[in-house]
């Protein structure tokens, strides 16, 4: 392992699926890394690889998936180098995941006490008493109400909140390291969806896990993530902490992925859109792949492919607009108040670390 | 919107819609709900899955037959009709767009052919160039190509196919569309285009929309006015600013608290509302009533009162 923070670390990653057509360049040389306790939320549009990365990181992969290259190192061991038996042995145990579908993710014709406790009793080898018991510990943890009754109950007798919620407790059952969280509310209504992330959050806390989270949805990338990977086209474009992609974003995608939301308060005729569609990673284009889409790409965009620059210690983007001979481009007006927003932010804070500073030094003298 | 000298073109009465009428799994999708859509606007209906919006868009377009009440449009008795010409107008002048642009082409058929269904049944197109030259016009209007046409509906994106779901429902000139979550099934960047089509499409050609959806913060963008849907029953009509801004029901307060925002710091601050259903089931007497100018909220006739305080303390109501 590159850094002891880190619990997961993924470098140079190339994966390629096997068509008829050919090959279909899925993932294409992507690195990071999973910090403890964090939450890395990674956001793209379907086909950008988002969801391919992480089931790479489970093996579960389709058959006619090919890993070309790279490596996932976890706890000094590199996961791609595991046998399949050595896999079921880590996932469910170190690394759970939590599936989109809480409709789908679920044996109909299993009571859901047997769902949660089985993994205890595969991985734990534990009796079935003490593993119901702790099952319905779990049950209660993730706010199923009549825990004791409901034990016995099908899936089908449940809604679709509690059901994603099932799916939480087989999921942390094991308490594992690592908890990766594919679209896993997308499912469901707002308000639902915000009972689910809180109760993640507040397990989260509990069992110091952390989170791979992957949605396309930048509302709910701001109230969960600490981390943000943002992928176009199987490569990670852009990388930072919240902060630093909401309120400070550099690539023309993230850009234009911001001001296509409209927020509760935004109005007027045109929404600003992204033109085109993504590439066709069968044959992915020279260059940067979003040249095509972008209104801000420079001709060197078409030729060579940008490498990272580096914004801050944890901010990297790859774009040719950070090269320091590149043109001056002001970003979208959207952006350019999320910018201002930042600005302020800092100073704010900045001030406010001058104002108690001195406090500080007074107490630690006294 | 000027509402002023609007003109109606859909009024919807008392409408329930239950179904397994009489059976011990009786469900009321729909309970008893009245609004109306003014011609040239766009009235956005939200709620939760399982609130009914779905059911009152499909009973609008008639495709159930509704337990009580009434639907017009345009002044006539949906329900009314009865001969074939009759039944074959009125699809003609209202048109949906489905949720699933996966589900909703059939595989088997050409894009033209998908497209000209509607001509054909209508007998729009003089002959054969008539037709092709529609089609090739309608793709062009929704951004696709016209070499497009000879293609299978596979092969295509789901924004794309969603443009040909539009298409579809442009061919046989409606007057009214129903868009029954036309882009939830799109990601981010293409849901923007599609919503941009569709109100390109309104400014040109002078539509009507129903939009049906969950995505609150796309509605509002889209909607002239909102309707909150919950528990088969309206519980708020506003205008979309004035509902976003000002919700006076503690549903939609609620709902509008549980959206999430992309901005990390307003998220760090959110503070959800909770909201009790069952405030809705005490047995009273409920009805839309206006508190405020064009602001309707469901309320019982003890509950006005409160209302209008909220009203007035959100400047709503001035006297």
């Amino acid at each position: 392992m590159d850094n002891e923070n880190n619990i997961l670390e993924v470098r140079n990653l190339q994966v390629n699926f096997k068509t008829y057509a050919g090959d279909v360049k899925a993932i294409r040389n992507v690195s990071f890394d999973l910090r403890k306790g964090e939450t890395l939320a990674i956001v793209g549009e379907s086909g950008s690889g988002k969801s391919v990365t992480t089931r790479t990181i489970m093996g579960l992969n389709a058959s006619n998936a090919d890993i070309a290259s790279g490596s996932i190192m976890y706890k000094d061991q590199d996961l791609l180098k595991k046998s399949e038996k050595e896999m079921e042995g880590i996932r469910g145990q170190d690394i759970a995941e939590i599936f989109q579908d809480p409709m789908t993710s679920l044996d109909p014709t299993m009571k859901i006490g047997r769902q949660i406790a089985e993994p205890l009793m595969v991985h734990k080898g534990m009796k079935k008493d003490k593993a119901w018991a702790q099952a319905l510990e779990m049950m209660k943890l993730v706010g199923i109400t009549d825990a004791e009754s409901r034990i016995n109950d099908y899936p089908h007798q449940f809604s679709g909140g509690m059901r994603q919620r099932i799916v939480i407790a087989i999921a942390l059952i094991n308490y594992p390291e690592i908890l990766i969280a594919d679209e896993p509310t997308t499912a469901l209504d707002v308000t639902i969806q915000a009972q689910i992330l809180n109760l993640m959050k507040e397990l989260q806390d509990k069992i110091s896990t952390s989170i791979i989270f992957i949605t396309h949805d930048l509302g709910v990338v701001a109230g969960m993530a600490d981390r943000v990977a943002v992928m176009y086209a199987g490569k990670i474009v852009e990388y930072g902490t919240v902060d630093e992609i909401f309120y400070n974003p550099k690539h023309p995608y993230t850009w234009g992925l911001l001001s296509s939301m409209p927020t509760l308060d935004s109005s007027g005729d045109e929404l600003p859109s992204i033109p085109g569609t993504p590439p066709d990673l069968l044959d992915p284009p020279t260059g940067d792949a979003f040249a095509a889409r972008n209104a801000y790409a420079l001709k060197i965009d078409t030729e060579q492919e940008p490498p990272f620059f580096k914004v801050s210690d944890t901010h990297y983007a790859a774009t040719w607009l950070l090269h320091p001979d590149a043109p001056k481009v002001t970003p979208p007006a959207q952006i350019v108040e999320r910018q201002e927003k930042y600005a302020k932010m800092q100073q704010a804070l900045a001030q406010a670390k001058q104002t108690t500073g001195p406090v500080e030094e007074e107490e630690e003298q006294q | 919107m000027d509402y002023e000298n609007a003109e109606k073109i859909l009024e919807v009465k008392h409408l329930k819609q239950y179904f397994n009428v009489g059976k011990s799994d009786e469900v009321h999708a729909v309970d008893d709900i009245s609004f109306d859509i003014y011609k040239g606007e766009t009235f956005g209906l939200v709620g939760e899955s399982g609130s009914g919006k779905t059911t009152t868009g499909r009973a609008i377009i008639h495709l159930y037959e509704p337990t009580s009440g009434e639907i017009l449009f345009d002044g006539k008795n949906v329900d009314s009709f009865t001969s074939k010409q009759e039944k074959r107008d009125f699809r003609q002048e209202m048109q949906m767009i489905f949720q699933d642009p996966y589900a909703s082409l059939n595989p088997r058929m050409k894009v033209k052919d998908i497209v000209a269904e509607g001509i054909d049944i209508n007998h729009l197109a003089k002959d054969d160039d008539d037709r092709t030259k529609q089609v090739e016009d309608l793709l062009e209007t929704v951004g696709l190509n016209k070499d497009h046409s000879s293609r299978y509906p596979h092969e295509f994106s789901g924004g794309q196919r969603q443009r040909i779901g539009i298409a579809r429902a442009l061919a046989v000139r409606p007057k009214f569309v129903i868009a029954d979550e036309p882009i939830s099934a799109l990601d981010v960047s293409i849901q923007a285009q599609v919503v941009n089509l569709m109100k390109k499409l309104q400014r040109e050609q002078g539509l009507t929309y129903l939009f049906i959806a969950h995505d609150l913060s796309m509605v509002k963008y889209i909607s002239d006015r909102i309707g909150v849907m919950h528990y088969g029953r309206m519980l708020e009509i506003a205008d979309s600013d004035e509902i976003y801004a000002h919700p006076l029901h503690d549903y939609t307060k609620s709902l509008l608290s549980a959206v999430p925002v992309p901005d990390p710091e307003f998220e760090r601050a959110r503070q959800e509302i909770a909201y009790d259903g069952g405030q809705e089931n005490d047995g009273k007497e409920r009805h839309l009533v206006e508190i405020a100018p064009r602001h309707w909220v469901r309320a019982a006739d003890d509950e006005i009162d409160m209302y209008t305080q909220r009203a007035h303390e959100a400047s709503l109501i001035h006297d």
